[in-house]
């Protein structure tokens, strides 16, 4: 008894300035990343450059909102890639006219059409992984990838592996304004920062207050226990799965507005950069641990690093080494914060 | 305390002042005791008394948070199991920790495979499996892949491994749990070469009886406190359940209670096991609201599946399950919570807890809705329940924000009741409600349990402790082989509720 309780009390004033620094390590790095460019470029640190970079982070930042649900649940999301393109692809074929043989009309459907339509597919290749994971438990890295494979495919076979370039609509067919997303600006503050910003708040206040968020981090923690406490596991599982690949949805269109454009190659690699948010954001990939703010923080600090390094003119092979290693320091602090406390068993 | 004696032969192991704390848990509070060249020491004690512990502890897995092991009259202290094996000592755990993919020879040799200059020389592996095999009297081909091989024939290669190290001391951990009797005939009379030949063995078993034939020394263990220690001469059964249980044990008697109306009905009820085959079959049980039930049985008498599959967690293949006249076979778990009915599981870490969240997150789990205002779950209201249910079943605990891991193993347990409780059920089964905590936290949990009764709960626990039944509980069913081998009332003795659950207690 006497042994235990003589070596407490030396450290714990130190200790909580490691603490402090440690839980909100992915915020100093923030701010040390706009201090240090700051410091480099006069640009960097301008109204007009951090609105720029927040409209690129948006992309990754509404992608990796959806990838924390599923994380939080302790799955892996390796499909919001490709159902990224998927949807702009079908957004970009909505847009070029529905031609229907039957009746020999080609159906030009308004921008509010094409949008919902684009997030129901989203979702339900979403709904897909979800069941495959939740139903057949197939496990959620091999789903996933599966449906990589199979959505970024028929995005292809849709296309024929071309890019849908004018995507402005018309006046005289009345869907215009379809590069709204990309390109206006509210009070100065563009669309997507503005969506992004909605997203957040919205997953934010579901998994802090509502019943469902609880339902996701109990499942996420320890799934047994959640479900001989009630909650409807399979469900939670089947909606978070369903919830990213709208969000999918929802950043492919950004992306295709931004760029008037929609192509099946877009998005590849971006459920990397959305996996590396959530990890820098301090979640836990084993599930049950993780928070909206923290993401946040991590897709800003992966899209300001890079944005940095390219307005101070370092080569773009240098940003993957950098992002790597971010990624990799943010993993080993997580180990550091969570593997701290008795194993059990 | 009784001092060791000096009689035997002198210790080769011995354990000085061994203490093992994990947070607020103290798994063992200072145990002393010596190990004899040549001799048995048998190590009895009830579910979380420390035992297992202790022997993590001897044989290098686990460290002592104080205190230390003598070995041959030197101290030492063994960063792990690798460094005690060479020392010579070895153990068989309790949990099989055998590579089901291998082959029986490569999970004998697992870690030391002999080396030639070509490699691993499988020829001499595969000869000295097929002795170690003959000398168990075993049948197995050393290129049988384990997960090919009964339960019992896995625990022989386990032996088998631990004997193929040719250790001094040999530390066996419930080595008979899934042995037939023949195969423990040849087990014992291998203790008996072995000890011939010098070496010392420690030997965990819960079949009392069993143990009692092999040793040559007892030492009792209760929370995690040596209470006994004395040689094979000295004691018998009765010796041993007393200082296993305590003198001044009392769990309660049964409360004076309303009886009710029928709250639960278990209809010719029937469970497969995982190969498919009937494990429960035709189990029919009626319960009152005020009633207490205790089911008692042997490990896989199918008390847990019987209470998973009430609960909704398994799928039963015949029966109905009728709560207050209602069927409720077809719901799922939510469902049936929400209809009254809650189950506190057998693990509490695995299926009880969520080791992420905080105390009061895990005591509200199970019923958010209760909180939840619209679209929101109410903070108030929250803390209200929880703070109401941290009253309730009296948790030791900072409050609702402590972290789940910081409570000792009693409060946890009580966590995962309260949770269930903040359920307003009307039934509540409990899967051995007392595994793994200390006597104080089992007595706060029985008369929990009471408290819920005098109220009109119709309460339903398993135990494999026989005190246990006779508790608290107006009613114990004795399952065997899947069935209700026997229903008796609370003047039953221990001597009839063990005879009718198959254990052999002709002492």
């Amino acid at each position: 008894m006497s042994a235990t309780t003589t070596t407490a009390p030396a450290k714990p004033r130190s200790l909580n300035i490691g603490r402090l620094l440690l839980e909100g390590r992915a915020f100093f790095a923030l701010i040390a990343i706009i201090a240090v460019f700051s410091v480099l470029s006069p640009n960097y640190f301008t109204v007009g450059n951090l609105l720029i970079m927040s409209s690129q982070v948006a992309i990754y930042g509404i992608l990796s909102v959806g990838m924390l649900l599923v994380i939080l649940n302790g799955g892996i999301d390796l499909s919001v890639g490709s159902i990224l393109a998927l949807s702009g692809v079908v957004a970009g074929a909505l847009m070029q006219g529905v031609e229907i043989d039957a009746l020999g009309v080609i159906l030009y459907p308004p921008v509010w059409a094409v949008v919902v339509l684009t997030l129901c597919v989203g979702a339900a290749v979403g709904a897909v992984n979800g069941v495959l994971v939740a139903i057949f438990k197939v496990p959620p890295f091999v789903a996933t990838l599966g449906v990589m494979y199979v959505a970024r495919g028929v995005a292809l076979l849709m296309t024929n592996g071309l890019t849908y370039n004018n995507l402005r609509g018309s006046e005289a067919l009345g869907n215009t304004g379809f590069n709204w997303l990309g390109f206006y600006r509210i009070g100065g503050v563009p669309i997507s920062v503005i969506v992004l910003a909605v997203v957040a708040l919205a997953a934010g206040l579901m998994l802090a207050r509502s019943a469902f968020g609880r339902w996701l981090y109990a499942s996420g923690g320890n799934e047994r226990a959640a479900e001989l406490s009630g909650v409807p596991v399979r469900r939670v599982k089947i909606t978070v799965y369903a919830v990213s690949g709208a969000l999918a949805a929802v950043a492919g269109l950004v992306l295709a507005s931004q760029l008037t454009s929609a192509g099946p190659t877009a998005g590849t690699t971006y459920e990397l950069t959305a996996i590396a948010a959530v990890v820098i954001g301090g979640a836990a990939l084993t599930g049950g641990r993780g928070n909206v703010r923290g993401t946040m923080l991590g897709a800003f600090v992966i899209g300001f690093l890079s944005a940095g390094l390219v307005i101070i003119g370092i080569s773009s092979y240098w940003q993957t080494v950098f992002t790597g290693a971010v990624i990799v320091l943010a993993v080993l602090m997580n180990s550091l914060q969570y593997g701290g406390g008795p194993r059990k068993g | 305390m009784t001092a060791p004696r000096k009689t035997a032969p002198e210790a080769v192991l011995a354990a000085r002042n061994v203490a093992k704390s994990y947070g607020q848990v103290h798994a063992l509070k200072g145990v002393n005791f010596d190990i004899h060249r040549g001799h048995v020491t048998t190590l009895f004690g009830e579910n979380g008394a420390g035992k297992s512990t202790l022997m993590k502890i001897l044989s290098g897995v686990i460290q002592p948070t104080s205190g230390e092991i003598v070995l041959d009259g030197q101290p030492v202290s063994f960063a792990n199991a690798n460094e005690a094996r060479d020392r010579g000592i070895s153990i068989i755990h309790q949990e099989l920790s055998l590579a089901p993919n291998l082959s029986v020879r490569d999970n004998i040799f697992m870690g030391r495979e002999i080396t030639g200059p070509t490699g691993v020389d499988f020829a001499e592996e595969e000869r000295q499996v097929r002795a170690l095999l003959t000398e168990l009297e075993e049948d197995i081909h050393p290129l049988t892949p384990v997960e090919n091989l009964r339960l019992g024939q896995q625990q022989i290669v386990e032996i088998a491994r631990a004997l193929s190290v040719d250790s001094r001391i040999l530390i066996m951990d419930e080595p008979t749990s899934a042995l037939s009797a023949s195969e423990v005939e040849v087990l014992f009379k291998v203790i008996r070469d072995l000890t011939a030949r010098g070496v010392s063995i420690v030997y965990i078993s819960h079949h009392l009886e069993e143990a009692l034939t092999i040793t040559d020394h007892a030492v009792v263990l209760r929370d995690g406190v040596m209470t006994a220690y004395a040689p094979r001469a000295e004691i018998d059964l009765e010796w041993i359940v007393r200082n296993m249980v305590g003198e001044n044990y009392d769990l309660g008697s049964p409360p004076v209670t309303e009886r009710g109306q029928v709250a639960l009905s278990i209809r010719g009820l029937s469970v497969p096991d995982a190969t498919g085959q009937d494990l429960v079959r035709g189990l029919d049980l009626d319960v009152r609201a005020g009633e207490i039930v205790c089911i008692y049985g042997l490990m896989g008498a199918g008390r847990t599946e019987v209470l998973e599959t009430v609960a909704g967690r398994l799928r039963a293949t015949a029966g109905q399950v009728v709560l207050d006249g209602h069927e409720i076979s077809h719901l799922s778990i939510a469902g049936r919570i929400a209809r009254g009915l809650a189950l506190v599981p057998e693990d509490r870490q695995r299926d009880g807890l969520v080791q992420t969240m905080s105390v009061g997150q895990n005591l509200s789990l199970a019923s958010i809705g209760r909180f939840t205002r619209g679209l929101f779950t109410s903070r108030r209201d929250e803390r209200a329940l929880v703070d109401d249910s941290i009253r309730q079943v009296t948790v030791k605990t900072s409050g609702g924000h402590a972290a789940i891991g910081s409570l000792s193993g009693g409060n946890q347990q009580k966590v995962v009741i309260g949770k269930m409780l903040a359920t307003q059920p009307r039934v509540i089964l409990l899967d051995e409600p007392s595994r793994g905590i200390d006597i104080g936290a089992k007595a706060e949990v029985f008369r929990l349990l009471a408290t819920g009764a005098k109220s009109g709960l119709a309460v339903v626990y398993s135990t494999s402790e026989v005190s246990e039944c006779l508790s608290i509980a107006h009613r114990i069913i004795v399952m065997h082989k899947g069935r209700i081998s026997a229903e008796f009332d609370s003047s039953v003795s221990k001597e009839q509720i063990m005879a009718a659950s198959g254990e052999s207690v002709a002492a």
